[in-house]
């Protein structure tokens, strides 16, 4: 790539303040006017072990993680061993002085003489790496500021006297790095990770309610409602369990609350039941499910896309659904602002799918206008004849008029046995049919609504990388590697994985020379899907499952395999 | 009291001479003495022949899943504080499948009222033991005797300091309705485990079982004392008392929120200003 694209990767133990350092840097770097994509990898636990943060930067912009590291912070003795074979030609390594550089280019940072304590290291390898990258110390004395402000004056000029250190020691070495080239985008820009984006998503279409029982990576989306929680105005319940958290959620949307539930795939095999139950008594809730490797609990902090089955299939009987997957932080923002309309507008269950890698990653993003949001549906709290009313009116739609209990003198009567129009159990077969279809009528107007898959490029004559959610960045760099080289390439990206409209891209697969699948399950479950629903087969698939998130070289690689 | 009846009649699907038909009565006794309109009434049930209780009193309904009566209450009265909760099913949706829940909404101590049909038995599923069958006792599923010791519902909630626990009859309807009112007006998390003679399946506890040892608690119960309370909710076998056995006054859940939910405008302005915090 043209681009001069940098990848830092700062490693360590958990507890070692990485991800402060890394969060630091990120948003320096945004704040700057650079991209970056950040990739955290982190094992299971809360000390110990080996956990990367990292940040690839560029100038322009940039979607995807890269595997070849440009600087490496190790703030750990194994940082170096681990990623020995991952460094770049040009890489350079900034280790602690004490630990030393086992040979490998770079700097060996004396902390113990920077930093009064061992606690502002963070702050010392912030300014070595900032000083090396050539960002202005402005941002990062700015950030460092901020950051500590709150604990007082003095700890405030004393951090910012190490970074200054660190700065001034950095740049009287002869690193050979070289500077970053200028930013280009523009100021005002924010930082955020896709469950961050998720959560404000939901709270720019009204979401005030969360029911939620902790499982990693869905937590972070309800850690970031509750931390706004007092300000907009959100009631967030944590439940005694799963099936707890999906049923509050339902009881909550039937009295007038907008619910967010999130969880990660075993989570959400308990809330199943709750599922069949919202699209039975016709209730809107909303479920973010984040995607990690299973089966059963599998590898808990990394990432996978292998619950699209799961989530399709959720639930016993037959209703309709709407399944969203993000593709990149912005899009998480919309498309969740977008389920939580769906599900309203519908009156059914809606989910948005995300992954690990979505989950953590921190993106640089233009401002959300607020303002040009849609409006979200409501339930009513007025009806004309609250005597007649009856919750499951047939309509052509098969969306009927949703009254909140409480407001009027109608009684709001809901079953989760099939039921009448005016919500009581029947047994009239007949009444079941007219019911369930009037239910399954909602797949129309679902259907309707469906996103089509974004084609980026030219399919006339391509390699065309079809993908869903968080793929997305890497399929992009894979395509524009590939025509780089001469071979025509595009991408297909699906951010909505169900209901899906053949009409909508069949004839772009058609145009391809050859079309690969690219999924981070084992099975394809994408591809199955689309055989399913369309007849149509990709020519190959490029599978990932080993817990790291796709990158452009892991995509090459595959599709050089599959060539050779 | 009013008169005129605002809740309704209704054909039920339950078997003669069930316990469900006088629990029904009581019930609507009780929300006459409280004076509450129908429409400012939910009640939140689980699966059961119990669960479909509510299906026959005019009120405002969401009949969910086996052994979620509870969690869905939580919600609406979260939603909103101003309709009055009621969460009803029997004892295996209850103390079975919605064990933990019922244990939860104990601690989380939200002004829910939650009765009970303790038939000791599965109606619904046909004769099966529940968890509050006594061991030994047989059915068709466990020919040799139930295998396992019986909950206690009331010494449970008792020992965990619920905010208000009764034990009612069915064989006694004035008296329970005196119970669910007052479990009712209880501004916290209140249990009323209520005595149902299943006339199909529980051939063991019928009303004549249950009136040679039904006793109602009198003045000289102090239902503030703990260790009474426990010794009354232990109290089971040749004597069985009914009545309010404890009530406290824990603080409830908290903080509710003020209002319906559903009356809430986005904050956008907010929000905007929270969305600059990520600059
Ligand atoms: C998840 C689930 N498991 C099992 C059932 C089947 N089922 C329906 S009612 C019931 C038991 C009802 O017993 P109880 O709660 O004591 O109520 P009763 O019918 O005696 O009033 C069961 C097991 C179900 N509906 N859902
Ligand atoms: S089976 Fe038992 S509990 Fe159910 S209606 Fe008949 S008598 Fe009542």
């Amino acid at each position: 790539m043209a681009r001069s694209s940098v990848n830092v990767v700062i490693g360590g133990e958990a507890g070692q303040g990485l991800v402060t350092i890394g969060e630091f840097l990120s948003r320096a770097l945004t704040r700057a006017g650079y991209a970056i994509c950040v990739t955290q990898d982190y094992m299971s636990r809360i000390r110990g072990g080996h956990n990367t943060f990292a940040v690839r930067i560029d100038p322009v912009a940039v979607a995807a993680p890269d595997e070849a590291i440009d600087l490496l912070v190790a703030l750990s003795a194994d940082t170096l061993d681990i990623h020995r074979g991952d460094l770049s030609p040009r890489a350079l390594v900034l280790a602690d002085a004490a630990v030393g550089l086992g040979g490998l280019p770079g700097l060996a940072v004396p902390y113990k003489t920077l930093c009064p304590k061992p606690l502002y290291e963070n702050v010392a390898a912030l300014g070595v790496a900032g000083a090396l990258l050539c960002l202005d110390a402005a941002i990062l004395s700015g950030l460092v500021a901020e950051k500590f402000v709150a604990k007082g004056e003095a700890v405030v000029a004393a951090n910012l006297e190490v970074l200054a250190a660190a700065m001034d020691w950095a740049k009287g070495q002869e690193a050979t790095f070289a500077c970053l080239a200028p930013p280009t985008l523009g100021p005002g820009r924010l930082m955020l990770h896709g469950n961050e984006a998720i959560a404000l998503g939901a709270l720019a279409a009204g979401v005030n309610f969360s029911s939620f029982y902790p499982m990693t990576p869905g937590t972070s989306v309800i850690q970031t409602l509750i931390d706004q929680a007092d300000a907009m105005g959100v009631t967030v319940e944590q439940a005694e369990d799963e099936i707890a958290a999906v049923v509050m959620a339902v009881g909550a949307s039937y009295a007038g609350a907008r619910p967010l539930v999130s969880t990660s795939g075993g989570g959400f095999a308990l809330m199943t039941e709750g599922v069949s139950l919202a699209a039975m008594l016709e209730t809107p809730v909303t479920v973010v499910v984040a995607q990690r490797p299973g089966p059963a609990t599998g590898l808990p902090t990394r990432t996978e896309q292998a619950d699209l089955d799961l989530v399709l299939y959720a639930g016993h009987g037959e209703f309709p659904r709407a399944i969203f997957a993000p593709g990149d932080v912005s899009q998480c923002f919309h498309l969740a602002h977008l389920a939580v309309d769906t599900a309203e507008r519908f009156q059914s269950p809606v989910f948005v799918l995300t992954d690990q890698f979505l989950a953590d990653s921190f993106r640089d993003v233009p401002p959300f206008d607020l303002a040009a949001l849609p409006a979200v549906a409501r339930p009513l709290t007025t009806v004309d004849d609250p005597a007649g009313y009856v919750r499951y009116a047939v309509t052509d739609s098969g969306v009927s008029p949703r009254l909140l209990p409480g407001f009027t003198e109608a009684t709001v009567v809901l079953d989760s046995d099939e039921h009448t129009q005016d919500g009581h159990i029947t047994e009239d077969l007949a009444v079941r049919v007219a019911m369930q279809d009037k239910r399954m009528r909602k797949l129309t107007g679902l259907t309707a609504a469906a996103l089509p898959p974004d084609l980026v490029g030219e399919a006339e004559g391509a390699t065309l990388l079809a993908c869903w959610g968080s793929t997305l960045g890497a399929a992009l760099e894979a395509a524009e590697s590939l025509r780089q080289a001469g071979e025509p390439a595009c991408v297909l990206h699906f951010s909505q994985v169900y209901p899906l409209v053949g009409q909508c891209f069949l004839p772009i697969l058609a145009k391809a020379r050859r079309t690969v699948m690219v999924e981070g399950n084992y099975s394809g479950q994408l591809a199955s899907l689309i055989r399913r629903e369309t007849g149509y087969v990709f020519d190959a698939r490029v599978a990932r499952y080993d817990g790291l998130p796709f990158t452009a070289a892991f995509i090459l690689s595959k599709l050089r395999e599959a060539t050779a | 009291m009013t008169d005129a009846n605002p809740y309704g009649e209704f054909e039920t699907a339950w078997c003669p001479g069930c316990g469900n038909f006088a629990i029904r009565k009581a019930m609507v006794a009780a929300l006459m003495e409280l004076g509450l309109p129908p429409h400012n009434v939910v009640f939140s049930t689980g699966i059961g022949q119990a669960a479909k209780a509510p299906h026959y009193i005019r009120v405002n309904l969401i009949n969910g899943l086996h052994g979620r009566s509870l969690p869905a209450a939580t919600g609406v009265k979260l939603a909103n504080p101003e309709l009055a909760v009621f969460a009803e099913s029997g004892d295996g949706c209850s103390y079975g499948e919605g064990g933990n829940h019922f244990l939860a909404a104990i601690r989380r101590n939200i002004d829910l009222t939650y009765v009970v049909h303790n038939n000791q038995i599965y109606g619904l599923t046909k004769g099966q033991a529940s968890p509050t069958t006594p061991k030994g006792q047989k059915t068709k599923t466990q020919p040799h005797g139930a295998p396992s010791e019986a909950f206690n519902p009331v010494a449970v909630a008792v020992t965990m300091g619920a905010g208000f626990v009764a034990r009612g009859f069915a064989g006694e309807v004035e008296h329970l309705a005196g119970l669910i009112a007052a479990a009712a007006r209880h501004p916290g998390f209140s249990l009323v485990d209520v005595l149902q003679p299943c006339v199909s399946f529980n051939k063991v506890n019928t009303y004549a079982w249950y009136k040679e040892r039904c006793y109602r608690l009198g003045d000289d119960h102090d239902p503030t004392n703990r260790q009474a309370a426990l010794d009354r909710a232990l109290e089971w076998g040749e004597r069985i008392p009914l009545g309010v056995l404890w009530r406290s006054d824990r603080p409830a859940f908290g903080p509710m929120p003020t209002g319906p939910l559903a009356v809430r405008e986005p904050d956008l302005k907010t929000l905007s200003g929270i969305l600059a915090g990520y600059a």
